[in-house]
């Protein structure tokens, strides 16, 4: 069994999971598209969760939630189903591709043995297509890998039922019905409107407030925790911001790619130069990853050098916060 | 990020014939999908993640040989896991994982209960309750 599906390599994968599903309908939508409407721009940071030994730090929403967005703007229906039994889902997964339906699929990733070791840890919202069954095994398209691939029966059942936090009990999803002409215009203004108001938040660990939390806290922690642990910590930051498909510099880049084709559609000159701006921003991040993994490098234990850190960090939130500002009026 | 600046470093990513998709300018200020084999900021980050957990792992190897835990903990580092992802993949509370660490009550454990963690860290039971460090 094989359907007639086209991969299409994306940064991150559950953009390119909603985007190389909606294409296979027909629908030609662009990842950075996605992303935007879904209002994929975010920051968080949870420090009493530890993941790897290390305070949470997120740049995007939950997992699920760009992709929900951009389904319930654009009016589109998507099944989701979850399971108990693994035979089961199974089933379900096969029969859906007997009727030539690709199939997004929820899986961890630490068990995806194509991956390399540097990339496996127990992250559960990882997103796949399914799109045809041979002897060996399932036909895989991993949206973050250049070319399809593939995994056996066990294994992809294995990284169905990966357990921990976010657990994917099986779950599968796919479009039912498009509608015949998708209001762009609208769901980009409002996913524009979303993203501002996220990142304004007045509340200390969401959005700019947070990006400035941590900055207070990364000068605290060479006293509080050590050098070793505090290096650690500004890894998992850099990690999070640069690792998981996220096109570079904490999806920065994948934004101002969106805000660039916004102006378009709307035919809205000031997104362009928006859309420039936050590239600047997005080389700023980037900076700041060169930064903190100098600091590894050198092994200097100077509070200056985590001082510094944490002002780029306070720069970026001051710049971040203006440039939200001005984001919500051009709209 | 201009189109020529995406960085091309060594990386895991290259020593396994992969690419990612990085967002960049290109001449006419327009965005475009670029193909990048890696960035060494980010690989020195992920090195000193698998040095962290590379730690753990010898440290738990050491108190299997010296008598101090059982191999549950070892496996468990081993797998990156941590007691609330074991706790999920066993069934067992973190409490009774805990318990489990202990050399005493490990040699006691049920058929049943060493399977559930042979299943979760993908081995035999023989080689689970067999081993005695590295």
């Amino acid at each position: 069994m094989k359907t007639d599906f086209t991969h299409h390599q994306s940064a991150h994968c559950e953009n390119g999971v909603a985007s190389n599903l909606l294409k296979h309908q027909g629908v030609s939508i662009s990842e950075p598209m996605i992303f935007g409407i879904g209002s994929g721009i975010f920051f968080v940071y949870l420090p009493f969760l530890k993941v790897n030994h290390a305070p949470v730090v997120s740049f995007r929403p939950m997992p699920g939630l760009i992709f929900k967005r951009v389904v319930k703007k654009l009016g589109i229906s998507l099944k989701r189903k979850k399971f108990r039994s693994e035979t089961k889902a199974a089933q379900a997964l096969d029969e859906n591709l007997k009727n030539n339906i690709p199939t997004g699929l929820q899986v961890g990733v630490y068990h995806l043995s194509y991956f390399p070791d540097e990339y496996r840890f127990h992250f559960n919202a990882h997103n796949i297509v399914v799109y045809g069954k041979t002897d060996e095994g399932y036909l895989v398209s991993d949206p973050v890998m250049p070319e399809p691939t593939m995994l056996t029966e066990k294994e992809l059942n294995k990284v169905r039922f990966a357990k921990g936090a976010l657990a994917p009990r099986g779950q599968m999803y796919f479009p039912t019905k498009i509608p015949k002409e998708l209001k762009l215009e609208k769901a980009i203004v409002d996913g524009i409107k979303k993203t501002c108001n996220h990142m304004l938040v007045p509340a200390p660990l969401i959005g700019v407030s947070g990006i400035k939390y941590v900055s207070k806290q990364i000068r605290k922690w060479p006293k509080k925790h050590g050098i070793k642990k505090t290096n650690h910590y500004l890894g998992q930051i850099v990690r999070m911001q640069e690792e998981i498909g996220t096109g570079g510099g904490g999806f920065r880049f994948i934004y101002a790619a969106f805000l660039q084709e916004a102006s378009e559609i709307l035919k809205n000159k000031q997104l362009k130069e928006l859309s420039g701006e936050m590239t600047t921003i997005g080389d700023k991040w980037r900076d700041f990853a060169v930064n903190a993994a100098r600091v590894y490098k050198n092994r200097s234990n100077q509070d200056d050098v985590y001082n510094s850190l944490a002002d780029e960090l306070l720069n970026l939130a001051n710049l971040e916060k203006q440039f939200f500002k001005k984001l919500k009026k051009a709209i | 990020m201009k189109k020529e600046e995406v960085p091309q470093d060594k990386s895991s990513l290259s020593k396994n014939k992969i690419t990612e998709v990085c967002y960049a300018v290109d001449e006419n200020g327009n965005y475009t999908q670029v193909a990048s084999k890696g960035w060494e900021p980010k690989t020195i980050v992920q090195n000193e993640t698998l040095h962290v957990i590379e730690e753990r792992i010898a440290e738990a190897n050491e108190n299997v040989k010296n008598g101090i835990a059982s191999p549950i903990p070892y496996f468990m580092e081993l797998h990156k896991m941590d007691l609330t992802i074991l706790s999920d993949y066993t069934g067992y509370w973190k409490w009774r994982i805990k318990r489990h660490f202990k050399p005493k009550v490990f040699n006691k454990l049920s058929q049943k209960a060493l399977k559930k963690y042979a299943n979760a860290f993908d081995i035999s039971v023989d080689e689970l309750k067999n081993f005695s460090g590295s």
